[in-house]
């Protein structure tokens, strides 16, 4: 079993930041996805993915973070990128992630 | 060729994960999940699943599903002609839109239209169908490239050996638990004959009916009690219930005399022994002692015993138990020219022989065996039911009990032989 891992979330209204930290890249990211349809199922509408502390993402990160885009997708929230870094933007431009979120420039 | 580096880098990242992965993951469900998100976000593929292949069932069993939500079925049926058509393809993706031809995409196609698979992989290891991997779109939304696909195949590899490899464990672990019970039978049988054996030697002796039986058991208690395994508790038992196999071919009067034998009849029993242990050396006994209890259970330890008139660490350990435990059976039931003695002399009988007839340490073990089951230190009443409620009085036998025990402890030597 993976151990309890905190996600850091700060909700402010309709809109709920979820700072995707380093433990996207793990299997525990997992519950980033499950924290996101918490999130929806309480009502927000927008959900922001915080890229601050994350220094790149790896396959499991992108997995994650095309689950946290189905999750978003199903229940027409919004979902937006905030904080990534030069790198990483490159990374998910390529691979077509920004073509379903909207991305908030640093 | 490429795209970019970035995501040559990123791509490569997640096969050289999934290699480890299968490599050194002990927890199986938790490898293919994380297989999956590799596939997935080495190209941002949106969705997608991995399944095993039940070959009993015919059926692709999901093991795993991202973004295919409750409605995709978690077990798809297989007929011979998609195994047949899989296997001739390989370990490629096979592209949902022009495999309308495997009747499977026929009967699933709405599941996997609403879902945009866009790619089948069957996951094809040493020519055998383990598995198949489920893919949909890009998140570019763009076809799949060649590149991409040597990618995909690549990585399907690494799944695909890991399902095999579980699969092997799976048929290893199966025959290993069919062989236990294989052995299990085989033992039960053994036992089962090893009884049926005693049961027959007992029978030509109407006077001590049962005494195989019970010398069987009280070497299982000595045994157990000296903190033996329980193989080789059975191995002391069963040596206890054959010590007497040799009676077979002693002549039924001679067992069955009312009175004291004459010493050419005596002389023809006393081959027992030696007789016995010719008709168990043969057998192939789970436990090795066994013909070597037969031959010398009527040792002693100060060598007056018969046949070879050993002595103390000349005579096997189980013979020493075996002859404790048939010595107290003679003691304890009837025969045909005398009734069986007072429990309160049995136990000296003990004592006094111990270090002559017996081994001391066999004869506190018996005894330490005895006291715990008076002082209700062991629930299971076993020489109860061997000996009936009333034989063994508590009262007058712990004291008697105690007294062997503490003697042993005191002073003497773990054994002693007397002199002539
Ligand atoms: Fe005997």
């Amino acid at each position: 079993m993976s151990p309890e891992i905190h996600i850091p979330v700060r909700i402010e209204g309709e809109t709920a930041t979820i700072f995707a930290g380093d433990y996207i890249n793990k299997l525990s990211g997992e519950r980033i996805e499950r924290e996101c349809q918490r999130q929806i199922n309480a009502g927000c509408k927008t959900l922001i993915v915080n890229f601050s502390e994350t220094e790149l993402v790896n396959s499991i990160g992108v997995s994650i973070l095309l689950g946290v885009i189905d999750v978003a997708a199903n229940a027409g929230a919004k979902i937006v990128f905030s904080d990534i870094n030069e790198n990483t933007i490159e990374l998910f431009d390529t691979l077509g992630l920004t073509n379903h979120v909207e991305v908030l420039p640093n | 060729m490429l795209e970019n580096q970035q995501k040559l880098i990123h791509t490569f990242g997640a096969l050289a994960d999934l290699g480890q992965e299968v490599a050194h993951k002990q927890n199986f469900q938790e490898m293919i999940r994380t297989s999956l998100h590799l596939v997935l976000g080495s190209l941002a593929i949106m969705r997608g699943g991995v399944a095993r292949y039940s070959r009993f069932g015919h059926e692709l069993n999901m093991l795993v599903m991202r973004g295919l939500g409750d409605n995709f079925p978690l077990s798809l049926s297989l007929c011979y002609e998609d195994e047949r058509q899989f296997l001739a393809n390989g370990l490629a993706p096979i592209e949902v839109k022009h495999a309308q031809v495997l009747p499977f995409v026929q009967i699933y196609d709405r599941s996997f239209e609403s879902k945009k698979i866009e790619l089948v992989i069957p996951l094809i290891i040493r020519d055998e169908l383990v598995g198949v991997i489920f893919l949909g779109e890009k998140a570019t939304g763009e076809p799949f490239t060649g590149y991409d696909k040597d990618i995909i195949c690549a990585m399907a590899r690494h799944i695909g050996v890991g399902i095999a490899q579980r699969n092997l464990m799976a048929e290893l672990e199966r025959r290993a638990e069919e062989n236990r019970h294989l052995y299990e039978d085989l033992r039960t049988t053994y036992k089962d004959t090893v009884k049926a054996f005693a049961a027959a030697i007992d029978c030509k002796d109407k006077y001590t009916e049962g005494h195989s039986e019970r010398v069987g058991k009280y070497t299982e208690i000595i045994a157990g009690e000296l903190g033996w395994d329980n193989d080789h508790v059975e191995g002391a038992a069963i040596a206890g219930y054959l010590h007497d196999v040799g009676k077979l071919v002693v002549d039924r009067n001679i067992i069955n005399s009312p009175t004291r034998i004459t010493a050419s009849e005596n002389a023809q029993l006393s081959k027992h022994p030696t007789v016995g242990y010719e008709i168990l050396l043969p057998i192939h006994h789970p436990y090795a002692d066994v013909p070597l209890a037969a031959k010398y259970h009527h040792e002693r330890l100060d060598g007056r015993g018969y046949p070879d008139g050993l002595h103390d660490r000349e005579i096997p350990f189980i013979a020493k138990i075996v002859n404790l435990a048939d010595s107290f059976d003679a003691m304890t039931t009837d025969r045909p020219y005398k009734r069986r003695r007072k429990s309160e002399e049995v136990i000296e009988d003990m004592h006094r022989n111990s270090g002559k007839q017996f081994a001391p340490e066999l004869v506190t073990a018996f005894c330490r065996a005895m006291l715990k089951e008076l002082t209700n230190e062991r629930k299971e009443k076993r020489f109860r039911k061997i000996l009936g409620k009333d034989y063994l009085e508590a009262d007058k036998i712990v004291p008697l009990l105690k007294n062997v025990l503490n003697a042993r402890n005191a002073t003497s030597p773990l054994t002693f032989v007397a002199a002539e």
